[in-house]
Parts: structure tokens; C-alpha cells; sequence
């Protein structure tokens, strides 16, 4: 275990990155995520990794996906304008199956938006930002130790299902400083790509899946010479107009994250074992809503929470559960209302869910929340 | 020396390029720079846009990457600098290049980065059927510009001087002969290099300005393609309706992966 450092999310979330082997970054300035793309320039060199700085937020996008398919764990950063303009290439990566991770810190959008205040406007945009049907993995720290484990977990996910995995930071977490300890490395648990097993003469094809579903296409230089390509593909990695074929490739992509859904859905459950109410939150917004959980249950009220860490894939049977037992959810979010929408969904009608959204810049106070669960357990007593 | 034709996927040709399409000969012009200069055909990756010109990626048995339209030349810089051992050479077009890849082709020259551009220019979208790209000339006719082109085009060897290439020739699929040695040139160049091959488009370009077919577009390429030298002794009015071809540019500036080499060197040392 380390000595205890103070630190913001940013660059906890950096330093998680680098310990998990991520050795390129490429990154265009913008806030709130600027101090990942900043902590990197300054340490990538230090291990011979690589820093760059590109022309823009598409360039950056692929210069990492050039990146990784040269062999390097890649990651880039950035906020609501350039995650917009991420979309395309975040698609490319789903399709091509190229591992990458893209760290999000969430601000005020749509557009300019708000660039230094905080929000979680950008829950949906994660999950279908980029045209087409794929999968998607992303995961939301509330704390800054987690933004270190959280940006470990992404690249270990992208390096081992290759495909794109967000970190969904907001700049409440980005930019909040507390007292960390980071795990030893020994303590760490790193997963790196597979590599091929068989020879081309062994007929090895790029795009064949193992049992896993996830296929080994070789790193660019090591004599494979495969074909990359963002058509959709057969097993060989070469474009095909069949409909069968293109049937197959977007199921399997769909496939082998759902068949790890369980897996990688991480969660907290707090007080949950008799609550009557559940609070159900993520991010920057599970440190507010914690606080008026914790100060709910010393007076006595049946509330508990539930923190997602994994935003996408959902976590459907959590909420399920807890729509079974609890009178009513409640969803306190830094947006117009957008999570809410899959948690009413997971519920399915079997108890009331409430949304509680904030858009103007500000964060919630545990007062509000604390005002809002009150509220509801009048209502359900009623 | 390998003959070119070991360096094509044979079992993914024909390609798909139509009747007449130049493309093919400056695809041959790069296996035979391949060719000439003995590259490791494991540790050569071919990157490519989106577009006729950039469908040749898939022809070539390298390690090859078909990217997203316009995107070519930042996924060639991740590549490169992922691994600096590795021959990196983009294929892109007119459009890919100078639209909407606009942005990435200044700035990869600007980082004098080690990447071989080669820009298929046929003057016009061909695989959307024949819209005005930025190097359709003025007053020529396209799908989005029935009553002719109204801005001017860029002189994309021009932009990439301006822009800090350290090597910039131009030859046509006409002069198939030359080509070749144009491109092993600029693939021996430590540095961003950009090699623009003119190539007919007679169904997508030629025929809609009337400008004949194949032979005919190539005849008016042979007609219009000056060596440099000598297209610097003609006089402006001689110069009008020609351009000058053969290696047009070369400078020396750091290259940017072996820059960067020293960056990384002087981190580990603990220096800045």
C-alpha cells in the first residue's frame, strides 16, 4: 500500500489508467478533463509510453485506435463537445473491435453548455452516441480512489472483450480532491489482449471468436498481415455484403458483452436489507445522496440506496429486485431525467419511481435529497 | 527484389474499380516502390480513408487498415508512433484527403511525421457518384454542381509545403513509369512525404465534362503534365491548363516519432 496522497478524480483516474499498462494517450484540451491529458504528457514518457496532442477530437479518437492496433493500451480523454465528436470512431472501435478506453468528464451540455459545471447529461449519449447497433460498456466513479480503480477495470474490459469502454467521469468527481490510497501494483489486477494461438498456415482468420465470443486478430507487425476495416466483416476481417454475415457480426458484438453481463455490472447496496424507499444514484450524485441516506437512517426512516458503478450494461436485476420489495425509487440525477428512463423500465411498473433531476449547474445538497425522501415516505405511507 | 504481384491479396481481386479507372495503376505504382525498395512486407501497414482510392487497402496483403472517411492519416500517426519500426503508408483521395480529412493532412505534415501519403486525385467523389471534391476545378461540372464548380480547388502539394512536408512530388497514371520511383522516394524520406498521383475518372468525372474516355483522359494528362524544371521555364500564360510533375519539394526537419524518442529518453533520465 501506498503513502495516503491528495489528489483529484483526474488524475486518479490517469494514474489508474497507467497501471493498468496504458501506454498512449492522444488528447485535445478541454474542460473539465484537461488534467488527465495533463498528468499523462507529463508521466507516459517516464515509462516510454506515449503522449499526443492532436488537432482536434476526432484526430484523437483515431490516433489511439492506430495505436492499439499496433499493440498499446490506449486511452484518450474529454468532455461533452468532443465526446459528441468522438461518436463516429467510437463506432469504428465497436465494429473493428479495436480495444480503447474514452474517459468523459462530464459538463453542462447540450453544446458549449455550461464548460465548468458539472452534470450527467451524458448517460445516453454513452450508450447510443454513435449510430448502428452495438454494445457498450461504461463505468461512473463517485469516489477519486475509484476513478483509479474504475479506469483500471475499463482498460482491462476493453483489452479483454475489445471494444470501446467509456469512463464516465463527471467534473464533480473530476475535479474533487480527497485522500487516496492507491492500491500496490502487486495489488492490482491487470489484463492484457490475447494474441493469436494459430499460424496463417494453420488457417488462422483474424475475426473467428474463441468460446468467449471475442476474436484474436493479431497486433499490426507481427506477420499476420490482417485487413481492418469498419464494413461489417466476415471471420477473415474482409468486408461482406451478406446479410447472413452482417446478421452474425452485430449479434456476436452484442453477444459477448451480454454473456458477461452479471460479470461486469458492478454495483453498491446500502441499508437496502429493509428499506422501504431506495435512492438509486451514481456518480458525482452518490456522494450527496449517501449523505442524506446515512442522516435518513439515524432518524430512524427505511431508506437505502443503491450506487451503480456500471452504467451500461444496466443492471437491470438489481433494479428489478429492488422494485420488487421497496415502495418506491427514487433518482436524483445531474440531467433533465435520463437514467431514470431504464430504471422505470428495469422496474417494470412493479413500484413507483421517482425522478429527481437537476440541470442548473449546481450540484444537489443532501437537504434537497434529504427533502425529497421525506417527501416520498409520506406519500408511500399514505 | 520481389515482384510487385506478391504483394496482392490475389484472392480479394478483381477489385472493384470501373472500366477505365486509374486507381489501379498507382495501386501497382505503390507495390513497386515496395518492390524496389525491399520493404519488410510484415513490418509495412498500409492505412486508408474511405473512397475508391482507399478500397486498395483491402488488394494489398500488408497489414492493412481501412479506416473512417477522412481519418486515414491520424490512425497512421497512432500506428507510427505505436511503433516507430513499422513502413507506414496512407492511401486516401481528393475528397478523403482535402474535405473532410482536410484537417489531419495539414497537421501530419505540420508534425513532419514518418507517414508515405499517397492521394489518388481523380478530381471528384467517385464512389457517392460524382460530387465536387476541394480539387475539382473551377467551372467543371458534378452531380452537386450541375452548373459547374464555383470555388477554386487546392494545390494539395502547395498546402502540405505550407504545411511543413518534407517530401512532395506530383506524377500522373499516365506516367505509370515514373510513379513508382516518386512514391520509393518519398517512402525513403524520414519525414511526412506526399506523393499526388492523377488518375482518370472517366465515368464519374470525364464523362459528365466530356472529357472522353480513359485513353483520352490520360492523353490530356500526358498533354498537361510538365517536369518541373521544365514548367519553371515556361512563361505564366505558357503555364495555363498545366501542371508540373515529378519531385516538387524537399526539405529536412526533425521527424516526429524519433523526436518524440528523445522525449522519451529524457523523461526516464528524469530531465525535462
Amino acid at each position: 500500500m501506498s503513502q495516503p496522497k491528495l489528489m483529484q478524480g483526474n488524475e486518479a483516474c490517469a494514474l489508474g489508467a497507467l497501471a493498468a499498462g496504458v501506454r498512449f494517450f492522444g488528447g485535445y484540451p478541454i474542460t473539465p478533463s484537461t488534467e488527465i491529458a495533463e498528468q499523462l504528457a507529463e508521466q507516459l514518457p517516464k515509462v516510454g509510453g506515449t503522449f499526443i496532442q492532436m488537432e482536434d477530437e476526432i484526430a484523437s479518437m483515431a490516433v489511439i485506435l492506430g495505436a492499439s492496433l499496433a499493440g498499446k493500451k490506449v486511452l484518450t480523454a474529454t468532455s461533452g463537445p468532443g465526446f459528441s465528436l468522438k461518436q463516429e470512431l467510437i463506432g469504428y472501435a465497436a465494429i473493428a473491435e479495436i480495444p480503447c478506453v474514452i474517459a468523459n468528464v462530464q459538463r453542462v451540455g447540450p453544446s458549449t453548455g455550461q464548460p465548468t459545471s458539472p452534470a450527467q447529461g451524458d448517460v445516453m449519449q454513452a450508450r447510443w452516441g454513435t449510430h448502428g447497433d452495438h454494445p457498450m460498456i461504461a463505468l461512473s466513479p463517485w469516489t477519486v480512489r475509484e476513478s483509479f480503480d474504475v479506469a483500471v477495470k475499463a482498460v482491462n474490459y476493453a483489452e479483454r472483450f475489445r471494444t470501446p469502454v467509456i469512463i464516465l467521469l463527471d467534473e464533480v468527481v473530476g475535479h474533487m480532491r480527497e485522500k487516496v490510497v492507491l492500491p500496490a501494483d502487486n495489488e492490482i489486477e491487470i489484463y492484457s489482449r490475447r494474441q493469436p494461438t494459430k499460424s496463417r498456415e494453420e488457417g488462422y482468420q483474424p475475426f473467428t471468436p474463441e468460446a468467449d465470443l471475442v476474436p484474436n486478430p493479431a497486433d499490426f507487425g507481427t506477420g499476420y498481415r490482417i485487413h481492418v476495416t469498419g464494413l461489417v466483416h466476415d471471420d477473415t476481417g474482409f468486408p461482406s455484403g451478406s446479410p447472413k454475415i452482417t446478421e452474425q457480426c452485430i449479434k456476436r458484438l452484442h453477444e459477448k458483452i451480454d454473456c458477461v453481463k452479471d460479470e461486469i455490472t458492478h454495483y453498491d447496496e446500502f441499508f437496502m436489507e429493509d428499506a422501504e424507499i431506495a435512492v438509486v444514484t451514481y456518480g458525482g450524485t452518490a456522494r450527496t445522496a449517501y449523505a442524506a441516506v446515512e442522516e435518513a437512517r439515524a432518524q430512524g426512516k427505511k431508506v437505502g440506496m443503491i450506487r451503480l458503478m456500471t452504467i451500461w450494461p444496466f443492471a437491470d436485476k438489481v433494479i428489478k429486485q429492488a422494485a420488487a420489495k421497496c415502495k418506491a425509487l427514487l433518482v436524483p440525477e445531474m440531467n433533465y431525467g435520463q437514467l431514470v428512463m431504464e430504471i422505470e423500465r428495469a422496474a417494470a411498473g412493479q413500484t413507483k419511481v421517482v425522478s429527481m433531476p437537476k440541470y442548473n449547474t449546481e450540484i444537489f445538497t443532501p437537504n434537497e435529497i434529504s427533502g425529497a425522501i421525506d417527501q416520498l415516505l409520506s406519500e408511500v405511507a399514505k | 527484389m520481389k515482384d510487385y504481384e506478391e504483394y496482392f491479396r490475389t484472392n480479394r481481386l478483381p477489385h472493384i474499380w470501373c472500366p477505365g479507372c486509374g486507381n489501379g495503376i498507382v495501386m501497382k505504382s505503390i507495390a513497386k516502390a515496395i518492390a524496389k525498395l525491399d520493404l519488410d512486407q510484415d513490418k509495412t501497414v498500409i492505412v486508408s480513408g474511405i473512397g475508391c482510392s482507399s478500397r486498395a487497402s483491402g488488394y494489398m496483403d500488408f497489414d492493412t487498415l481501412h479506416t473512417a472517411h477522412g481519418r486515414a492519416i491520424p490512425f497512421a500517426t497512432g500506428v507510427k508512433l505505436a511503433n516507430p519500426e513499422l513502413n507506414v503508408i496512407v492511401i486516401t483521395g481528393d475528397g478523403d484527403c482535402t474535405a473532410i480529412g482536410g484537417n489531419h493532412f495539414i497537421h501530419g505534415a505540420r508534425r513532419n511525421i514518418d507517414l508515405t501519403v499517397v492521394l489518388f486525385n481523380n478530381n471528384i467523389y467517385g464512389m457517392t457518384g460524382g460530387q465536387a471534391s476541394p480539387l475539382t476545378p473551377t467551372s467543371k461540372k458534378a452531380t452537386t454542381a450541375p452548373y459547374g464548380v464555383v470555388d477554386r480547388p487546392f494545390d494539395p502539394c502547395q498546402l502540405a509545403q505550407a504545411a511543413g512536408a518534407t517530401y512532395i512530388a506530383r506524377g500522373t497514371a499516365f506516367h505509370a513509369a515514373q510513379l513508382p520511383d516518386l512514391i520509393a522516394k518519398g517512402i525513403q524520406n524520414k519525414g511526412f512525404s506526399l506523393i499526388e498521383a492523377i488518375t482518370p475518372c472517366p465515368i464519374s468525372y470525364g464523362r459528365r465534362n466530356k472529357l472522353g474516355d480513359s485513353p483520352a483522359m490520360l492523353k490530356l494528362m500526358s498533354e498537361s503534365a510538365v517536369p518541373l524544371t521544365a514548367y519553371g521555364k515556361l512563361a505564366p500564360e505558357q503555364q495555363e491548363g498545366k501542371f508540373p510533375i515529378g519531385v516538387l519539394h524537399e526539405s529536412h526537419f526533425g521527424e516526429y516519432s524519433k523526436e518524440y524518442s528523445h522525449v522519451i529518453e529524457r523523461a526516464e533520465g528524469g530531465q525535462k
